[in-house]
């Protein structure tokens, strides 16, 4: 255990990825009649793992330096080819693991309104969780790369099968463009290792702060550019930041709600988190030097895709674009290169992966009553619904970055960290992304108003309230909306030494 | 950096609490009432009225605190962090950490006194009130719940010590505002459902715009201002510290004005940049032209909600907001703050005097007070007192009249049309007597609250003018008594075609009765705000500078106000370059303050404005008054006639310069159709290139696959065809015949002779 610092090691994290998977091969083992048992064990499976990373996240000591709850293992070992199973956390990833576990148990009850719900949906459900926590945990290249893989076939299946009418579409869709990405990570990844023989992540990191990369140049690019760019459009890919983006409209409409917001709350994530574990402190010289690009493109991701969800009438492809917009930050705020954009990055994240997914869930309830998602073919909705209103309102309202509401403390961050920007030109980003801001209101509020306000069109005056099963979904994402607006430190104070340790890193590439 | 510290005052916690218990208790209430509203008795309004007057107990109290401390000679200003009350926002378990923090807490002044006691007290009368005007509506339980998340937020904004909270809470009452105007929207008894569901759209949106300009100027300052300072210090100019970036007001005061004098005076650009995208914050949400389209839209929301939330407190905060930014504006950023206050003053009070509906001309109304109180702060030190005290007084007679005008439609079973009512003085002379001295206040009639506020903002500008000609200061000389003279205009029209005259429709008048106990009690005791509430102001109209042992000036002094700033070096020293510095170094800021005020009341008293200024608006109100009476009262002047002698430019005003229509065809539409032209490209050109590199993919598997199946198999086929033709030609010769054999290689032995033979 010597290539990086570590504080404790234990097996809970191994547990957490693999509870699930302990779980779908008990779905597999029962018969596929008893959906009460099925669904029991998904219950279990997704609620253990949940319990395991809050006593991790409350045990977290966010005041070391390095990784903690870490373990190392031999995995493969063929002469000097070796991988590990390498894992360990710290402030950067621990709450993504944790924001996992909530949305992979608050997609459960959501997938009840899933048509042709059979055994395999839970089975694919519980190994998708496993895929996305290996990506989380993993310290070990290889690791991750595996894991990135095994989260990709059970998303292609849950929306090729489970999907919308044009679901096989959408899903080869998602599937080819994923997997272009990660092929660049695969020639990235395999470059890297034969140039310094090594798949540990942390001791990538050292290589990359000191320099140390020395393959050789191609086409005029520096081997660690080629590297860099490789790995970015891997991830950029799934973030997703503008032009890699338009998989994304297709997949959110086609996917059934709770892979939405699976899809939307974490997938995502793992671009950004990618980014700043695998790509960024990897390659850091190379990354400062195209920064100002990067906020750039994150900034047209903003503005964009404000735009472009303003110009949608279908109601999820509205959020899938505000998606886009949202996520923009993520890549404004790291590309500025300071710590508070760092932070606001990071916490963005976060925030989005709950707000944006009370928001799939909240077009998902009313989908399941019209079965149609035409804003411009509602009205009135909040008549018969006042209760399914007012949580809307909270929904989309934190989405929209309301202060007081978690989004608010991301976007501020990010917006106030990239003004600080050592590159000046980043105030104008910030200028710019100002009008993404306004957009959003604009956006939000007139499907607001369109769905809920006014009139209410004859067709809906029959529909039941939000029902006690679609509040259990929401209620815990909306809590956290509302709590992290209000105690943002309970995020900030676990992040503060990840990103510090992070910007060190990059900070030694200028 | 000098020290400070010695300026502020230390509270007991127990104050502390208190203060903290006055935004809470209607934060509690909410949660009590969205929850469990519905099923409590009276669907909880009693609960959330009771609760709003126990706020209203403690800021009043705590105002007479805040008041024994003023002595008029020292400053009183306390921080709750000063006194180890207050939490780090960013921060909990690692307080070591460096970088990231935002220690927050509250701060307790005179101007902060004043504005909780008038926002206590104005939320209380408006909770009563619609005790009764909301009886029978269907989200009764809803409503309450919201004006009390309202009235929390806006307690809040008023308790913040740093900036970040002030945008904090003032987004949070734009969300509350949208929710109260959006009320009737999902009502279907309403008639004007879709109306206010459009209205509570426009106004959050048009607020959103002037708040994302208040957050980059908040993030220029949290910024630039270190950087500027951190510069200054490197080059010794000043002496301290570097320092980090702050939200924190008096550190931002005291931080600006050293970069400020250490420049000798001169702002900075980028600090008059910043200062604009601040201003921008109060344009929205004080409905300054040209974001002010919001606020007669937001009419659709229930009058009480007009009377709180578009008249008396949300907003009166962007000019609360220019009180607590004024030492970080620049003398051109207060220019152009004088310019668009002036003339919206102005531009607002001739649409109120065309509009029809008794809502409408109030909601044009605020729009022209809120510029006076805007224009009077471009103009100076003086002006900023003046216009906060306008604040004051303007809550409280604004929220009567718009309280009586909720009267008056209720009485009237929800008639808005001032055409359709008439006469109604002898069916409500509860509500006619409050409107009365109301329209008399905001008219500036003396002796009544309004005079003495309009009275110092028209001297204010006047002062402003001969200190310092600019385009601000001229607008607003110009602009404010013409804006005077038509509020006194509209308002009396307002009086007369309601209360007077013959009841212009049976239907109405019918109906017409005097409004419950409740409300009547609530616009009685306003009213009365509004008659005496000007006393707070001081007694001595002949020297404005001079004047002790009276209550606003003593709170709410220019000089005082913000501790370790002396404005005479900064905004006002910008604006008057006749006032040399009182004394060049030594003595306290205060001293020097004084010393330099008393040159300034000096200079003052070569041309009073005041006097001028006195005779101006007594002029313009009788004038004002005269009017409405000839039209509206002896009808000798027939108002139909007057509008079509004014021709085109009547029609103009009337439609409100048309200013609605330009921003539906230009902003609104343009951003549609850019968003509608992105959606295309997203959907053909960027999205048609993934595809079009799916096709090509496509079409290379199908040409692969054809080629392997023609090309390449035919290859291996054409192989294999041709070993199998040849193999059956060789099969010929494999016939196991031995004569055959023979016969072959006799014939091949004679072949190779022959060969030899011939060679």
């Amino acid at each position: 255990m010597d290539s990086f610092t570590v504080l404790n090691h234990s097996s809970i994290l191994a547990w957490i990825t693999f509870i699930p998977l302990i779980g779908m091969a008990a779905v597999l083992c029962v018969p596929r009649t008893n959906m009460s048992v099925i669904k029991g064990i998904t219950y279990v499976a997704t609620f253990v793992p949940l319990v395991l990373a809050t006593v991790v996240y409350f045990g977290y000591d966010t005041n070391f330096q390095g990784y903690q709850y870490a373990q190392e293992v031999p995995w493969i070992k063929l002469g000097s080819f070796e991988v590990f199973w390498r894992v360990g956390i710290d402030g950067l990833s621990l709450p993504l693991v944790w924001l996992t576990t909530i949305l992979l148990l608050v997609a459960v009850p959501a997938s009840e309104s899933v048509p042709r719900l059979s055994k395999a949906y839970y089975a694919l459900l519980l190994l998708l969780e496993v895929g996305i926590l290996g990506v989380f945990i993993s310290l070990d290249y290889f690791l991750f790369y595996v894991f990135w893989e095994v989260m990709l076939l059970p998303m292609y299946f849950l929306i090729g099968i489970w999907g919308g009418p044009q679901r096989e579409y959408a899903a080869i869709k998602f599937f080819l463009y994923t997997l272009a990405g990660s092929v660049l990570m695969l020639v990235a990844l395999v470059a890297m290792y034969l140039d310094q023989g090594t798949f540990s992540i942390p001791q990538m990191m050292a290589i990359g702060k000191a320099g140390g990369w020395t393959g050789p140049s191609l086409l005029g690019m520096t081997f660690t550019t080629w590297v860099f760019w490789f790995l970015f459009i891997a991830f950029a890919i799934k973030i997703p930041s503008f032009p890699f983006h338009t998989w994304l409209p297709d997949a959110h409409v086609q996917a059934p709600t709770p892979i939405s917001v699976i899809l939307a709350g974490i997938l995502l994530k793992l671009g950004g988190y990618g980014l700043i574990r695998a790509c960024f402190p990897i390659v850091p010289h190379a990354f400062t030097d195209f920064a100002f690009a990067l906020g750039v493109l994150g900034v047209i991701s903003i503005v964009y895709g404000a735009y472009v969800a303003l110009g949608q009438s279908d109601f999820k492809r509205m959020v899938a674009y505000s998606s886009v917009s949202h996520m923009g930050f993520v890549l404004l705020g790291m590309a500025a290169l300071t710590e508070f954009g760092m932070k606001g990055a990071a916490l963005q994240m976060f925030n989005h992966g709950t707000s944006s997914a009370a928001c799939f869930l909240v077009v998902g309830v009313i989908y399941d009553r019209a079965h149609h998602r035409d804003l411009n073919a509602f009205g009135g909705v909040a008549q018969p619904m006042p209760r399914y209103w007012a949580l809307s309102t909270v929904a989309f309202f934190a989405s929209l970055g309301l202060p007081g509401m978690a989004g608010f403390v991301s976007e501020a961050l990010t917006l106030v960290g990239s003004f600080q920007s050592a590159d000046t030109r980043f105030q104008i980003l910030v200028l710019i992304s100002c009008l993404g801001v306004v957009l959003t209101a604009a956006y939000i509020l007139w499907a607001l108003q369109r769905v809920f306000l006014g009139p209410l069109n004859e067709k809906y005056k029959d529909y039941k309230d939000i029902t006690g099963r679609e509040i259990f979904s929401l209620a815990p994402l909306l809590f956290l909306c509302i709590f992290l607006g209000i105690f943002p430190f309970y995020l900030l104070d676990w992040m503060d030494i990840g990103v510090k340790d992070l910007m060190s890193i990059l900070l030694l590439g200028k | 950096m000098p020290d400070t510290s010695h300026l502020f005052t230390s509270l007991p916690t127990w104050q502390w609490q208190l203060l903290l218990a006055v935004p809470l208790i209607p934060l509690v209430g909410y949660v009590i009432q969205i929850f469990w509203g519905k099923h409590l008795p009276r669907q909880g309004d009693w609960l959330l009225t009771a609760g709003m007057g126990v706020v209203m107990c403690i800021t009043v109290y705590m105002f007479f605190i805040a008041r024994g401390h003023s002595s008029g000679e020292g400053y009183f200003i306390a921080e709750s962090l000063r006194d180890g009350f207050g939490w780090d926002w960013l921060h909990r378990a690692r307080p070591q950490a460096e970088g990231l923090s935002l220690p927050t807490g509250l701060m307790y002044d005179g101007l902060g006194a004043a504005m909780l006691a008038v926002v206590g007290v104005v939320s209380f009368f408006v909770h009563l009130f619609s005790t009764g005007y909301m009886k029978g509506d269907r989200r009764y339980h809803i409503f309450f719940a919201n004006i009390s998340l309202f009235t929390f937020a806006m307690l809040g904004l008023v308790l913040s010590d740093n900036i970040l909270f002030l945008f904090i809470f003032w987004e949070l009452m734009g969300l509350m505002s949208y929710l109260l105007i959006g009320h009737f929207s999902q009502d279907p008894t309403s008639h004007r459902i879709r109306q206010a569901a459009a209205a509570c759209k426009k106004a959050f949106m048009t607020t959103r715009v002037g708040d994302t300009c208040l957050l980059f100027g908040m993030a220029m300052f949290y910024f630039l201002l270190p950087e500027h300072f951190n510069e200054l210090v490197e080059q010794g100019k000043i002496h301290a510290d570097k320092i980090g970036g702050t939200f924190n007001f008096t550190l931002l005061w005291q931080r600006a004005s050293m970069v400020v004098e250490a420049n000798g005076g001169a702002y900075p650009i980028w600090m008059t940049t910043a200062g604009l995208f601040i201003f921008g914050g109060t344009v929205g949400k004080s409905a300054q032209f040209p974001l002010h389209i919001w606020l007669p839209d937001a009419m659709e929301g229930p009058t009480p909600v007009s009377a709180m939330i578009h008249a008396a407190t949300m907003v009166a905060a962007g000019v609360f907001l220019l009180g607590r930014t004024f030492p970080l504006m620049s003398p051109t950023v207060l220019a152009v703050v004088a310019a668009v206050g002036g003339f919206t003053a102005l531009f607002a009070a001739t649409i109120g005097c065309t509009v029809f509906d008794i809502k409408g001309v109030l909601a044009y109304s605020t729009i022209s007070q809120l510029g006076f109180m805007v224009a009077s702060i471009g103009c100076g030190a003086l002006g900023l007192v003046a216009g906060l005290f306008h604040m004051v007084t303007h809550a409280f007679f604004k929220s009567c009249l718009f309280l009586s005008a909720g009267s008056v439609i209720h009485g009237c079973h929800h008639e808005q049309d001032m055409r359709k009512m008439g006469g109604l003085r002898k069916k409500m002379p509860i509500t006619f007597a409050c409107m009365l001295i109301c329209s008399l206040s905001i008219s500036g009639m003396p002796l009544f609250a309004g005079f003495y506020s309009k009275d110092r903002i028209i001297a204010a500008a006047f002062g402003g003018l001969s200190l310092n000609f600019n385009g601000g200061t001229f607008a607003a000389t110009v602009f404010l008594p013409l804006a005077a003279c038509l509020t006194t205009f509209y308002m009396f029209r307002l009086i007369f075609m309601t209360f007077f005259g013959e009841p212009r429709d049976h239907h109405v008048d019918e109906h017409a009765h005097e409004s419950p106990w409740n409300m009547t009690v609530a616009i009685s005791v306003l009213a009365t705000l509004g008659l005496f509430g000007g006393y707070f102001w001081l007694m001595h109209p002949t020297s404005p500078l001079g004047a002790h042992g009276t209550w606003f000036t003593e709170m709410v002094d220019w000089r005082t106000m913000y501790p370790g700033v002396d404005l005479t070096r900064t905004n006002l020293a910008g604006m008057a370059a006749s006032v040399p510095h009182a004394a060049a170094h030594g003595g306290s800021a205060l001293h020097e303050a004084g010393a330099a005020a008393e040159h300034l009341a000096h200079f003052y008293h070569g041309f009073n404005p005041h006097v001028t200024a006195m005779i101006a608006s007594l002029a313009v109100l009788l004038i004002g008054i005269a009017l409405a009476v000839q039209m509206y009262l002896r009808r000798k002047w027939n108002p139909a006639k007057v509008t079509g002698a004014l021709g085109e430019g009547y029609v103009w005003v009337a439609n409100k310069y048309y200013i609605d229509e330009a921003v539906q065809a230009t902003v609104i539409r343009g951003t549609i159709g850019l968003a509608a032209i992105q959606r295309w490209i997203d959907e053909n050109i960027v999205d048609g290139l993934v595809l079009t590199v799916g096709r090509i993919g496509k079409a290379l598997g199908f040409f692969s696959a054809w080629f392997d199946k023609h090309v390449v198999d035919g290859l291996v086929n054409l192989v294999g065809g041709l070993t199998q033709a040849f193999g059956s030609i060789a099969r010929l010769f494999q016939s196991g015949r031995i004569q055959q054999y023979v016969s072959f290689a006799v014939a091949g032995g004679i072949l190779v002779a022959a060969f030899h033979l011939l060679t």
